[in-house]
């Protein structure tokens, strides 16, 4: 077996076996389900809630509109005055108490309708009571001026704008959202890995440090080769807990789903009634927009930067690592990550999603460090093949770079002890 | 004799530090070779290089005749001074692991450690691992890894670090073992005593130069000088001054049960010691009479202080 395989295997092991590792990978799952449930189950104990709101309407008008929903519940006030009505409200300790006062116009009435609340109310509910009101009064200032309801209703104008690109393929209205959530989730979902299995291989640059078994290794490998396995190695075990997480927390999420009976994604309410009111038409096209997506691209391109992007960083990590003694040590250098991976998030989710071809978007995946984010990003909105293919260049060129770079100063710092290296010492090891 | 090794007008520089300057060594094969110098001379840096961990700037090394390639890894077992093993990781499991990066098949490695640890009477350490033993059985195990993949060539820096007397003598024979069998040792230590014991050649590096090289038999030749210890009984009161007259004289410092004179005579180049002895046996009873040879301790002392 060559010793790349060797070393690859080992640091496979050494991952996988820690114990830190093997709780991580079983209760990251749990962890995470668990807080959906909770968050979910909370949001249905918040709308369990009735709100009960008393009424007195002096008009006798509007209270045959105001008809108890799901969750809010209407009490007729009407017989007891105004301050009764409030006495009651404050003894009975309910929601609040909307007064409608007689007034002889509807012009006057409408801005003098009040509602009484010794917290501040829910808007929703005011919503509501607002829109019921307003309609009510609207149908009758028709009818004062002589309209017919029946005609007014058959005149009005529904506007849905189809849109459709050149080609003449229709999309939805939701399609740039779809293709930010793919491109965003790609994103997200790389950076996180460098993040995790990135420190990782740092730490275990470290610990061949300060265990000294160092120099015994270079004896028999090369250094980079060293590097090279201890990358490899970390990020097939990284990949392996992503796999497991991913099954574990699909499985565990439809436990979770039937046992509590609640929706997966708690989206608010107004959201599920907006999708309610779209049309059957409407989910179809979001899902054709998903299948219209150039998904063989976008999964070929998602490896692609997803190795490069991970193997540029993971250097820098096995540099860093080389150069210190300990994790604490480390901190100094963590900028040269950190900075451009939240810089990749950022102009992801700022300046993509505003308009994925701008120049900013385009730069920033251009730029090595950048790139793998920001052009993960950008694909699901169609980047031209060229671009894709510069970008890719400069990306394999600097890893090489980058990589060269990093196993020199790997190669110098694994033998150093005791100095905490400055980054002008880095660069003079880059001559040895 | 030919030479195991040759170190050919090696330089190495880190940034405006020289670690090494022009040197050359020759290692004959079948020798234990000892590499000494003060701390910070730059020995380190010449193991690494023969090690190939380090690439040297100026001159070449060859082992065997050829060269210095990757492949000649397989050829050198080399036990640091900064050495330690994966903590969390089984005895058995990486003794396998750093076999089989040597070139060892599985099978192979497996065998041979068997030998070893039976040899050693560690076997039931295997599935043990190196947070749970001391630091000496740590040693033990990474003695064996480096003498595993029978190379020609042994590396050892400071080897008796962290064993007690009886384990040091058990790896001193394993050394002279080794060596019997055809491999040659390079020996870095600070410990004299063992030095003078082990090794047949030195090479002494002081400031990144090497200042002295050869057989340790002719090295101490050239520094002795024609000096004498003796111990004399009955000699007359006036002998003393005698032999202030007629020698350079000093006075000696060794364990006797009788009263003696004990003196060191220094002499000329030329003058025989037959001579000087049947001179003294003229006039008092010798029962001391042997020759100083300079311990590699003093010669190490003097050169490097000569050198400041």
């Amino acid at each position: 077996m060559s010793n790349l395989k060797l070393i690859i295997k080992r640091e496979f092991i050494a991952r996988v076996r820690n114990r830190t590792f093997i709780v991580m990978t079983f209760l990251s799952p749990l962890i995470f389900v668990g807080m959906i449930s909770l968050i979910a189950w909370l949001t249905t104990l918040n709308n369990d809630e009735v709100r009960k709101v008393a009424f007195v309407d002096e008009t006798g008008f509007f209270a045959s509109d105001l008809k108890d929903s799901d969750n809010t519940k209407y009490l007729d006030y009407s017989d007891l005055d105004l301050n009764d009505a409030k006495d009651s409200v404050v003894l009975k300790k309910l929601d609040g108490l909307l007064y409608i006062p007689k007034k002889e116009s509807n012009a006057e009435l409408a801005s003098s309708i009040q509602f009484y609340a010794d917290e501040s109310p829910n808007l929703s509910i005011i919503n509501k009571v607002e829109k019921i009101i307003a309609d009510k009064l609207t149908n009758s200032n028709y009818k004062n001026k002589g309209l017919d309801l029946g005609m007014i209703e058959d005149a009005k104008a529904r506007v849905n704008i189809r849109i459709e690109n050149f080609s003449g393929e229709k999309t939805s209205k939701m399609s740039n959202y779809v293709k930010m959530a793919f491109g965003g989730a790609a994103g997200y979902f790389l950076m996180m890995f460098i993040i995790i299995y990135g420190n990782m291989v740092m730490r275990s640059v470290i610990e061949e440090k300060a265990n000294r078994i160092i120099e015994i290794i270079i004896s028999s490998v090369k250094p980079i080769q060293l590097m090279m396995g201890k990358i490899l190695g970390t990020s097939l075990a990284g990949i392996s807990q992503f796999f497991i997480w991913v099954i574990l927390g699909g499985v565990l999420l439809t436990v979770a789903t039937s046992f509590f009976g609640v929706e997966p994604q708690p989206v608010g309410l107004d959201q599920s009634i907006a999708l309610q009111k779209t049309s059957q038409e409407e989910i179809q096209l979001i899902l054709q927009d998903i299948l219209k997506l150039p998904l063989l691209t976008l999964v070929l391109s998602f490896l692609v930067y997803f190795i490069g992007g991970y193997f540029l960083y993971s250097a820098i990590y096995a540099a860093i690592g080389a150069a210190v003694d300990s994790e604490t040590d480390s901190q100094q250098f963590m900028l040269p990550i950190i900075l451009p991976l939240m810089l990749g998030i950022y102009v992801g989710f700022f300046a993509v999603i505003e308009n994925p071809h701008g120049t900013v978007s385009t730069v920033f995946s251009m730029i090595p460090l950048t790139s793998p984010i920001v052009m993960l990003m950008r694909i699901p909105f169609g980047v031209p093949w060229w671009e894709v293919a510069i970008s890719m260049l400069l990306l394999f060129g600097s890893i090489i770079f980058i990589i060269w770079f990093a196993a020199k100063i790997y190669r110098i710092g694994i033998l150093m002890y005791g100095k905490k290296p400055t980054y002008k010492e880095l660069f003079k090891w880059l001559k040895y | 004799m030919a030479n195991l090794l040759e170190v050919q007008h090696v330089s190495k520089r880190f940034g405006t530090f020289t670690a090494l300057q022009d040197v050359s060594i020759q290692v004959p094969k079948g020798s234990i070779f000892g590499l000494l110098g003060p701390n910070g001379a730059g020995k380190t840096t010449l193991i690494r290089i023969v090690n190939q961990i380090t690439l040297p700037d100026e001159g070449s090394v060859s082992l065997d005749g050829h060269a210095l390639q990757a492949h000649h890894i397989k050829d050198i077992g080399y036990l640091p001074e900064e050495r330690g093993l994966y903590k969390s990781m089984k005895v058995g499991e990486q003794a396998l692991y750093l076999a089989q990066l040597k070139g060892l098949s599985k099978k192979e490695a497996k065998e041979r450690l068997r030998y070893w640890f039976d040899k050693f009477d560690i076997t039931h350490w295997w599935d043990k691992k190196i947070q749970e033993l001391s630091k000496g059985m740590a040693q033990k195990v990474q003695f064996i890894v480096t003498v595993l993949h029978r190379p020609k060539l042994l590396i050892f820096d400071e080897p008796f670090s962290g064993f007690d007397p009886i384990n040091a003598n058990v790896i001193k024979d394993e050394i002279l073992q080794l060596r019997d069998e055809g491999a040659t040792v390079i020996f870095s230590t600070h410990r004299m005593e063992s030095v003078e014991e082990l090794c047949d050649h030195i090479a002494l590096i002081n400031k990144s130069q090497k200042i002295l090289e050869g057989k340790v038999s002719e090295i101490k030749r050239q520094y002795k000088s024609n000096t004498f210890e003796v111990g004399l009984l009955e000699a007359n009161n006036g002998l003393l001054d005698t032999l202030k007259d007629k020698f350079q004289v000093s006075s000696a410092d060794f364990k006797t049960i009788d009263d003696q004179l004990k003196l060191k005579i220094t002499l000329d180049k030329e003058a025989s010691s037959n001579d000087l002895l049947s001179y003294l046996s003229d006039k008092a009873q010798v029962l001391r009479f042997n020759e100083v040879i300079p311990s590699v301790n003093e010669i190490f002392i003097k050169t490097i202080t000569e050198n400041e």
